[in-house]
């Protein structure tokens, strides 16, 4: 009896402390929300903590009327989409013969790949490989590089070695299947779990990513969000606000917000899948 | 010799497979399919190795890489400048400090967190806490830092009145040298530990519960089951763990440094990977491409060195071993 009741009382702690700390992460999202939707004397003055102080949507207007944050969004949104088909196409077409048992050149493939994870040329010397190959200044500068990564394809094979069982693709060589055909119609449908994690990772490595446009791109035109971003809310170059001090402080907290939300809001659709993906990462990689 | 042909394995009782046509019997098919990866890492990755050729050269883009004449010092020129210069030390030591505080907490603060987090005993609290934990980790690193800046902007950021409230002064914590490691730490836990913990709470979900039962039948309460039962089955993956994140003690993350890069945190800020973009690109005055590459050459080589090391090190302490 009294080891029950400690039981409970160790649970209900241990499930506040978690609480808390669970708070204590959202508060900052919670302080920059709030700012985006107050007025922007108020947030300058430090007077807005969680709840939003002279409410307005201004900020929100402003940066929807904005062209090159517009413009940044719309490229990030294409860049995110192709780079995303790219990348998860290459890696699945990569991880299934090496996940084959019988396939002859698997040892090679292995450490052709593997090498790369200690080895590079390091900023320059892949900097002047993207200008020889002319692709400098194009869409493809942002895309292409870091696009296949090893560590993805190995986390793939192991799932499709491990979980996917091979007397599925014995049977359906017996019926005919080519070694192809059966990756789209064997191995792909059953790969679901593992495409959706790859699909998100993808999703959120485009989005997020900055480096490759601040080394190899110049023209503002094809700057994706984040290169924009960079500019608004780290240099403090942006133009927004039209001069208004104020305005272009609190308009730095809208477009945290607006540049965010795509992420936040599609992240909780993968949690169980990506859960999976990461452990069967950890296990192997 | 009797015994060698009874041996049927379950293959053979199966109905033999239709003959393969050649595509599929040589693996062609399959090599076809790995083609576009590997031809893509042997551009991308294999590729700019050549490049390395000119840390050992002055290069310029009118000779090329191989045209441009070589270095005095027998080619070395660019690692002796880089090894006497007057900034070495403080590049190492910032590096260096930076990235080994990182990996002391980014590798035991989420497995703390972990075993605590899987003691929570209703689901759906876990499933919350561990929803609210992922959120920051799919904010970019610019976002980050523009979140920092205005946290910290001087006099009436929310955390700048907080510091103010505990007695320092209201300048931004973003220009203070002294700051920049525990921001850049603390907020790299901020976006990370929820993540970080992905991996132990899958490997604390695995742990027999035959030991679990064992341990209470030798009146081991709820606490010393965690210290004695959970902690000890994720040491092994914590091992593993913590070697890769050795083998990478020099590269700390570019872009996040770069961006919390101001004036005034410049002394703790610069490190190994900054000061080779600022000597490539800078604002004004010629590109070092040479040096820069010799930097990052040098970078590379201390980095597989402290990886093996650190590999050999737990081989032989804990039979763990990324190879």
């Amino acid at each position: 009896m009294r080891r029950v009741n400690k039981d409970k009382v160790f649970d209900v702690v241990i499930a506040c402390i978690m609480g808390v700390v669970a708070i204590l992460f959202l508060l900052p999202l919670l302080n920059v929300l709030a700012c985006s939707f107050s007025s922007p004397d108020k947030v300058v003055a430090g007077e807005v903590g969680l709840i939003p102080v002279g409410f307005s949507l201004e900020g929100y207007k402003m940066v929807f009327a904005n062209d090159s944050l517009i413009t940044g969004f719309l490229n990030s949104l294409l860049y995110t989409f192709i780079g995303t088909v790219i990348q998860v196409s290459l890696q699945m077409l990569c991880a299934y013969p090496l996940s084959r048992p019988d396939f002859k050149g698997k040892k090679i493939l292995n450490i052709f790949l593997t090498l790369t994870m200690f080895i590079s040329g390091g900023m320059i010397p892949t900097y002047l490989l993207i200008s020889s190959l002319n692709m400098l200044d194009t869409i493809w500068a942002i895309i292409i590089p870091g696009c296949v990564s090893v560590f993805n394809i190995i986390v793939i094979r192991t799932y499709m070695s491990t979980s996917i069982p091979s007397e599925l693709s014995e049977a359906a060589r017996i019926d005919g299947c080519s070694d192809f055909q059966i990756f789209l119609r064997v191995i792909l449908p059953l790969s679901r779990p593992i495409i959706f994690v790859m699909v998100l990772y993808a999703i959120v490595g485009y989005w997020n990513n900055y480096f490759n446009a601040l080394l190899y791109i110049q023209s503002a035109d094809l700057y994706p969000l984040q290169r924009v971003l960079q500019d608004m809310l780290v240099s403090n170059s942006g133009s927004l606000g039209g001069g208004d001090p104020n305005l272009q402080e609190q308009l730095k907290y809208v477009t945290i917000v607006v540049s965010s939300l795509p992420l936040l809001v599609i992240y909780p659709f993968f949690q169980k899948y990506f859960e999976k993906g990461v452990v069967m990462g950890g296990v192997k990689g | 010799m009797a015994n060698s042909t009874l041996k049927f394995t379950e293959r053979d009782l199966i109905r033999k497979p239709k003959p393969r046509n050649l595509w599929s019997k040589w693996g062609i098919t399959l090599f076809l399919m790995a083609l576009p990866t590997v031809v893509y890492i042997f551009i991308f990755h294999y590729m700019p190795l050549e490049g390395l050729i000119i840390s050992f050269k002055d290069y310029n883009s009118f000779q090329g890489m191989w045209g441009s004449p070589w270095t005095d010092m027998g080619g070395f020129k660019h690692f002796v400048t880089f090894v006497t210069a007057p900034n070495f030390w403080t590049l190492i030591k910032n590096t260096l400090v930076l990235s080994a505080l990182s990996i002391i907490f980014n590798s035991t603060l989420p497995i703390i967190y972990a075993l605590f987090l899987n003691e929570v005993r209703y689901k759906w609290a876990k499933k919350t806490v561990q929803i609210i934990m992922y959120a920051p980790y799919f904010i970019s690193t610019v976002v980050m830092v523009g979140i920092l800046f205005i946290l910290f902007r001087a006099d009436t950021g929310v955390l700048t009145r907080i510091l103010v409230a505990f007695g320092m002064d209201s300048t931004s914590a973003m220009s203070n040298p002294k700051a920049f490691v525990a921001i850049y730490i603390i907020s790299g836990l901020w976006q990370g530990l929820g993540w970080w913990s992905i991996v132990y709470m899958g490997s604390l979900a695995n742990v027999d519960p035959n030991l679990h039962d064992a341990a209470k039948i030798d009146g081991a309460g709820r606490l010393r089951r965690i210290f004695s039962v959970n902690f000890p089955s994720i040491v092994p993956l914590a091992v593993i763990m913590l070697i890769m994140s050795i083998g990478n003690i020099l590269n700390v993350g570019f872009e996040k440094v770069y961006l919390m890069y101001t004036p005034g945190n410049s002394v703790s800020s610069e490190i190994i990977s900054t000061y080779v973009y600022r000597i490539s690109f800078p604002d004004y005055g010629q590109p070092q491409f040479s040096y820069a590459t010799a930097i990052g050459l040098f970078n590379s080589v201390i980095n597989i060195i402290v990886l093996v090391t650190a590999n050999f090190i737990s081989k032989k302490v804990s039979d763990n071993s990324l190879w």
